[in-house]
């Protein structure tokens, strides 16, 4: 829980980072009581959908009018069938794109109000696994990972602290200096979850994170995102993989044709913690 | 602080991409090249023909009956004529001596003197000449043509083909003008090309790196160095070539040739220095501003 809060104050500062680049006469005292006299409600939502809609130049229906809302700390999975607009919400999210209509907001911040030089700063608070993993093929396993560190200024000694950890989680140790191309699909996704989430990000947004991968591989990876998920952070997968999902009972958000046909927030969705090999054992369909 | 990690970038992505890198500072090298060869033949060619012009001059010979205060008279009325630039007195015996020296037989038989006074008036520009003389020799109102004052004999253009070598100079130095600026814009382009088509193959990259929160300069500055870098290397080995040609093949030539000994052209190391400062400004500018482009995402 604490953790979360953490999280959640961070995603919160990012949005002070745009009220310090066009100065604002804020008195010290009260800037830095802030944080204190109006603790964060755990309440608050990470992810405001308002009625989006996308539609792209070629005529292309991406979104029409989707509204959800998604709490912090939740693990969200976002399904529907090809083309249903799952990676075009996550492209809005990060604001590859933006929408056509309606607002979204994250962590409190409309998106619509993040000028062009604030967008890497902001882009820094989300982690994002693509769907097509998007590494980058000149850099080696660890300097991919190291990369989203580097963006951020980070010194070389966190880097040296910080990559071999997350790669040593995502099973990877014995690849670090291997080229994208000289891996598996499976390791590729591997080392994208592993960038996504090197910097801690208070968002972990994962498209299609199992996609064309084997069954146990890809329960792998979901064992990865759910043990992420425990440290607070919020994590949303979008899959077309509705076994998965119905034996993981999650909240799920179904879209089909842009538009949100189901949203399960009560019902079977658990809120309990278990441990990852539980978890695990749920996604086998064996119940624990 | 960060220039340790950007020129770290540029060497890997140089590494990385060696076919492109090579190709980038091969066109560098023969533009460098081709504009080390080019230039000091157009200096040279525009050198020769400014020293052909510099020879189009007026004389204006005075009567024989001219005082010295007529000539000192003309002299200022010269000067004050437009377009005129440097007015030279020589005096007849100036001028007997001189042609004496030139055609010592023929002057042998004359015994005397049969020049005249002249002023030798330089135009300031070559192309003025025919408008001093009109000026000099004005229409009279009954047709022909008198001179200014009375004590002026004759106006003569002291080259008998003025117009000829004018005309002719004249398209030389435009044409190697016309030639060195197309060259010098088709280098440019070339680089440039060179440089986009590199950057279109990794705009994946780049946008990739867009996406995982790299602001644009972090992104941007790996490009310009290596920019930097491929001009450099590209520069530094046109340059040595042309080093090798010049002094190990033209200078011992020289004094063979009189041609290559009278040309006046720049300082080669001044020549050398600007080819290789823009060889790494076009790569490295080249770099950074194709690169704004792909940085929309
Ligand atoms: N860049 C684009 N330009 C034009 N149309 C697009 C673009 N991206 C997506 N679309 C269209 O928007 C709709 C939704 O696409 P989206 O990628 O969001 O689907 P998806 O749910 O992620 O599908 P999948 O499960 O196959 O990944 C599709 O009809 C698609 O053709
Ligand atoms: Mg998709």
């Amino acid at each position: 829980m604490a953790a979360t809060e953490r999280h959640v104050r961070r995603l919160h500062r990012s949005r002070d980072d745009g009220a310090r680049t066009a100065p604002q006469p804020v008195p010290a005292t009260q800037a830095a009581a802030a944080p204190v006299s109006s603790p964060i409600a755990p309440a608050a939502p990470v992810i405001e959908f308002d009625d989006v809609s996308k539609h792209y130049g070629t005529g292309n229906v991406g979104l029409d009018g989707a509204s959800f809302t998604i709490h912090p700390g939740e693990f969200v999975f976002l399904v529907g069938s090809t083309g249903s607009g799952k990676s075009t919400i996550m492209r809005l999210l990060i604001k590859e794109y933006e929408p056509t209509a309606g607002r979204i907001a994250v962590a409190g911040r409309d998106l619509s109000q993040i000028k062009r030089k604030q967008v890497p700063h902001y882009r820094r608070n989300i982690g994002m696994v693509f769907q097509d993993f998007k590494l980058l093929p000149n850099r080696t396993v660890t300097d991919n990972v190291a990369y989203a560190l580097q963006v951020t200024g980070s010194g070389r000694r966190e880097i040296r602290e910080k990559v071999p950890d997350i790669l040593r989680l995502t099973g990877l140790s014995t690849k670090l200096h291997n080229y994208p191309d000289q891996l598996s699909g499976g390791e590729q996704q591997r080392v994208a979850v592993a960038r996504a989430f090197v910097n801690h990000p208070p968002l972990l947004l994962a498209d299609e994170p199992t996609g064309n991968l084997d069954p146990e591989t890809s329960i792998g990876i979901m064992q990865l995102l759910y043990r992420i998920n425990r440290t607070g952070t919020t994590v949303v997968v979008a899959t077309h993989d509705h076994n998965m999902v119905d034996r993981m009972r999650r909240r799920v958000i179904e879209v089909s044709k842009g538009r949100v046909i189901r949203d399960e927030k009560v019902g079977s969705y658990r809120v309990q913690d278990e441990s990852t090999r539980e978890f695990g054992a749920l996604l086998r369909g064996q119940d624990a | 602080m960060r220039f340790g990690f950007f020129a770290k970038e540029a060497l890997r992505a140089l590494r990385r991409n060696a076919v492109p890198s090579f190709a980038a500072m091969a066109t560098v090298l023969v533009t460098v090249l081709m504009l080390g060869v080019f230039i000091p033949v157009v200096q040279a060619t525009t050198g020769a023909a400014n020293e052909v012009r510099s020879r189009v001059l007026v004389d204006v010979y005075l009567k024989a009956t001219a005082t010295d205060a007529d000539a000192e008279r003309v002299k200022v009325l010269l000067e004050k004529t437009p377009s005129a630039g440097k007015v030279e007195y020589i005096s007849k015996e100036a001028a007997y001596q001189a042609e004496k020296k030139r055609l010592p037989q023929y002057y042998k038989l004359l015994g005397k003197n049969p020049l005249p006074d002249t002023f030798r008036v330089t135009p300031e520009r070559p192309d003025d000449i025919g408008k001093i003389k009109g000026h000099l020799t004005p229409v009279s109102p009954s047709g022909g043509r008198t001179t200014i004052d009375a004590a002026i004999g004759e106006v003569r253009e002291h080259e008998e083909n003025s117009s000829k070598i004018l005309s002719a100079t004249r398209v030389v130095k435009l044409t190697t003008g016309l030639l060195a600026a197309l060259l010098v814009v088709a280098s440019v382009l070339l680089v440039a090309n060179t440089i986009r088509l590199s950057l279109y193959a990794r705009r994946r990259e780049i946008e990739v790196m867009k996406l995982v929160g790299a602001t644009d300069w972090f992104i941007r500055w790996p490009f310009v160095l290596e920019g930097v870098l491929v001009g450099a290397i590209g520069g530094l080995f046109a340059v040595a070539l042309l080093a090798i040609v010049k002094f190990a093949l033209l200078d011992p030539l020289r004094s063979d040739f009189t041609l290559l000994a009278a040309t006046q052209t720049m300082n080669f190391g001044v020549l050398m220095a600007i080819l290789l400062g823009a060889a790494i400004a076009v790569s490295g500018l080249g770099s950074g501003l194709s690169l704004r482009r792909f940085l929309r995402v």
